[in-house]
């Protein structure tokens, strides 16, 4: 972010407090101001994106920053001028709420809900203010600071969905009610979550004419296991296993971002090495995590063959995984201020091998599938979203770039030296289901590019930083000084110490923008630890993807969305 | 050479106790259906994928449809939201059926010890083999498929095998 910026936001808004965190303007505005703040800052400064809401409850905070107990920020991007804007404001009665923003952005009907769902805040006038990650029958909200984390709740059965799904097909001009002349009628049809095609944890209900969808609602919350509950029972480090299982395909890009995030507010300079070596597996990570996408899809399709191409490569790189984190699945590889450890002797060789298997494997399938006429058929011109749309829903990563939209972290906010490597941004021409299946496979090839750029630049030296406040000291140092042990010992049981703040920071993971919003009360616990999912705005707009389509375009859009069960629910 | 009856009918007929025919068919042709929610399920792709490739052991007919399944493979984290699905897919498999509890959070809870996690799946269905591991290995995952073949070789068509399972009540019993 410029300074011009935030001297131009203060002008604009002299009613509020213009504050800069790192580099996310921040607007502390009154409740009354909140909508027309908003409005403004999509109009007249390019933040059409909003990539998050969510609230902040004080009860246990040390001296809190206000005087209400909840606030709600509503995080939003000028993706092309690379700005972040955060808007805060104080909610003094949150059975009436703050206005929704639901009429400004497609994306925060879910956001506004998720935060209903988690802090009982209410947003009058939205349109479907439904629980979505906790259950019907589930009573309070599990992230207020009162609600005890092993609070359980039985759910004795699960909801019909009836209602959402009427109310939805009424709310739509679909010309339905015709039907009932020619003697027919609208059917619904329940698909999941216990379904192959929806992966486990998605569930969504149609109203169907024939077999073209009138109306859809997606359901999702069934993988919802509390991660940033727990976050804040956890010292900042022991949360890094837990980033594992967000998105468990592509592990190690959660455990980068979250410990990126946190050594970005905390001022803490890693090394030459470890940036290098979080960019390698990054963009390791990512390519594993295109495959399993694109293996799935063409199962989905009813073309297993590309499975084994594709899942045989994703198989042999958990050798090269296990060697370097002893798992092949969880890496928890990264720790705030570096890396677990450096990389094994002969890495540089194991690594070749498998980007030229992956070349082959990745090239053979794509020979397969790119001039494949049932796969063309199946997927061109299906559940096209325009760029306009897709950035009012709030996606990002592969599905927006499909649509065309040249939006990429690590081309227009790069960390990590990625402004040194040469590489593209692949986008798609037409934004429908084929273009998001196409471009994983362009991603992986500037993936490889990457990755051989990033082995010929990696420097020597250390992974860590050296600072006993940060890092755990050397195994010597602890079994033969004091002050060795004293240091293990408190960062053991303390952790480190982030200091107080709130802020944002976001990763460009294989799905999208992985963001993390944090806020630290000065100890090694979180206060709050919020992610922002990729899969979780990407799912919001699948209704608005799939309705028109026939069922089985729905099924192929779901698969080449890439929604992963642990980040979309956590 | 032929003994009895076999003898008198020639080398194309072999005799044998109907327990043990019966055992050794089932126990070779388990047919899975996976409940896969969660990181669990990744592992399972790999146990079915060609590296372990699962049909060395009779088991590779996943089903998707419960009626069609005699072992259910619960692979993944069950929340309190997902519970009464796994509790009505394990009513609709076939019988006899054997359950096996993939990993720690299928087993346990796992690391999820809160307010949306249910602490075990044998607090909803009976469970035969329990897989530790976060997520268990392939190994793992094949190594509880020989343990339900042992398990399964002791059954008799005297005893219904859902007997063993007769007094279980779980939260979703009422
Ligand atoms: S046991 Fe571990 S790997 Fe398996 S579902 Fe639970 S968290 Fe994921």
């Amino acid at each position: 972010m410029n300074d011009t910026a935030l001297t131009q936001l203060q002008e604009a808004f002299p009613s509020a407090t213009c504050t800069q965190v790192i580099d996310t303007a921040v607007l502390d505005v009154q409740t009354d101001d909140l909508t027309t703040t908003l409005t403004a800052l999509k109009e007249n400064f390019g933040c059409d994106l909003l990539l998050d809401v969510t609230g902040i409850d004080y009860l246990t905070y040390p001296k809190p920053p206000q005087k209400e107990r909840f606030r709600v920020v509503y995080t939003l991007r000028n993706w092309r001028d690379n700005l972040v804007v955060q808007v805060r404001t104080g909610v003094s009665n949150p059975k009436i709420g703050l206005p929704t923003a639901s009429s400004i952005w497609e994306s925060a009907n879910w956001g506004e809900r998720e935060c209903w769902d988690q802090y009982g805040i209410n947003f009058s006038g939205h349109p479907d203010l439904r629980r979505i990650l906790n259950h019907v029958q589930f009573e309070g909200h599990p992230l207020r600071k009162d609600y005890p984390v092993d609070k359980r709740q039985v759910l004795m059965e699960s909801d019909s969905l009836e209602a959402p799904l009427k109310a939805r097909l009424a709310s739509k001009d679909t010309g339905h009610e015709a039907m009932t002349e020619l003697g027919t009628d609208v059917m619904f049809l329940n698909i999941g979550p216990a379904h192959p095609a929806t992966h486990g944890a998605i569930r969504f209900a149609v109203a169907l004419d024939g077999e073209t969808i009138l109306a859809n609602v997606v359901e999702i919350g069934y993988l919802h296991r509390g991660f940033e509950k727990l976050a804040e029972k956890h010292t900042y480090n022991q949360v890094i296993p837990l980033t594992d299982r967000l998105n468990y395909c592509s592990s190690m890009m959660n455990n980068i971002a979250y410990v990126k995030a946190i050594e970005k507010f905390a001022n803490i300079e890693i090394t030459e090495r470890a940036q290098f070596m979080r960019v390698v597996l990054g963009e390791f990570y990512r390519i594993l995590d295109h495959l399993v996408c694109l293996a799935a899809a063409g199962v989905d399709v009813g073309g297993l063959t590309n499975y084994w191409y594709l899942y045989d490569e994703k198989e042999a790189a958990y050798d090269f995984i296990s060697k370097l984190c002893g798992g092949r699945l969880m890496s928890t590889a990264t720790r705030i201020g570096g890396m677990y450890h450096d990389f094994h002797e002969g890495w540089e060789k194991e690594m070749e091998f498998h980007l030229a298997a992956i070349e082959k494997g990745a090239g053979d399938s794509q020979g397969l599938m790119e001039k494949n006429r049932i796969l063309q058929d199946r997927m061109q011109n299906v559940c096209r979203f325009s760029p306009e749309q897709a950035i009012s829903f709030g996606l990002t990563g592969p599905n927006l770039r499909s649509c065309g939209v040249p939006f990429d972290l690590r081309k227009d906010a790069p960390y990590y030296n990625y402004d040194a490597f040469d590489f593209d941004i692949p986008i798609g021409s037409n934004g429908d289901v084929y273009d998001r299946f196409m471009i994983r496979y362009e991603e992986i090839k500037q993936s490889i590019r990457i990755i051989r750029q990033a082995m010929k630049m990696i420097p020597g030296g250390p992974v860590n930083v050296n600072d006993p406040q940060v890092h755990l000291p050397k195994k010597a140092q602890v079994y033969t000084k004091i002050e060795g042990l004293a240091n293990h010992f408190k960062m053991v049981f303390e952790g480190v110490h982030v200091p107080k703040g709130e802020w944002y920071d976001g990763y460009e993971a294989a799905n999208g923008e992985l963001g993390f919003h944090f806020v630290s009360d000065g100890s090694g616990t979180p206060y709050k630890c919020k992610v922002r999912p990729p899969c979780f705005y990407t799912l919001g707009s699948f209704p608005a993807m799939v309705e028109g389509s026939m069922i089985a375009d729905a099924i192929v859009n779901l698969s080449c969305l890439n929604i992963i069960g642990g980040e979309l629910d956590r | 050479m032929a003994l009895g009856i076999e003898a008198s009918l020639g080398e194309s007929v072999l005799t044998s106790k109907l327990d043990e025919i019966i055992n050794w068919g089932r126990k070779y042709s388990l047919w899975p259906y996976v409940f896969g929610t969660a990181c669990c399920a990744i592992e399972f792709m790999s146990t079915a994928a060609a590296q372990f490739d699962i049909s060395r052991f009779g088991a590779e007919v996943v089903r998707y449809s419960p009626r069609q399944a005699d072992m259910l493979m619960v692979c993944g984290t069950i929340t309190y939201k997902q519970a009464p699905i796994l509790h009505r897919i394990y009513h609709q498999l076939c019988e006899p059926k054997w359950v096996v509890s993939v990993g720690a959070c299928a087993t346990s809870g796992g690391i999820y010890d809160n307010y949306c996690t249910v602490q075990g799946i044998d607090q909803i269905i009976p469970v035969d083999v329990y897989v530790s591991g976060c997520p268990p290995r392939p190994e793992g995952i094949l190594n509880a498929l020989m343990d339900l073949q042992k398990q399964i070789e002791s059954n008799s068509i005297l005893i219904d095998p859902q007997a063993r399972h007769k007094d279980f009540r779980g939260i979703l019993d009422q």
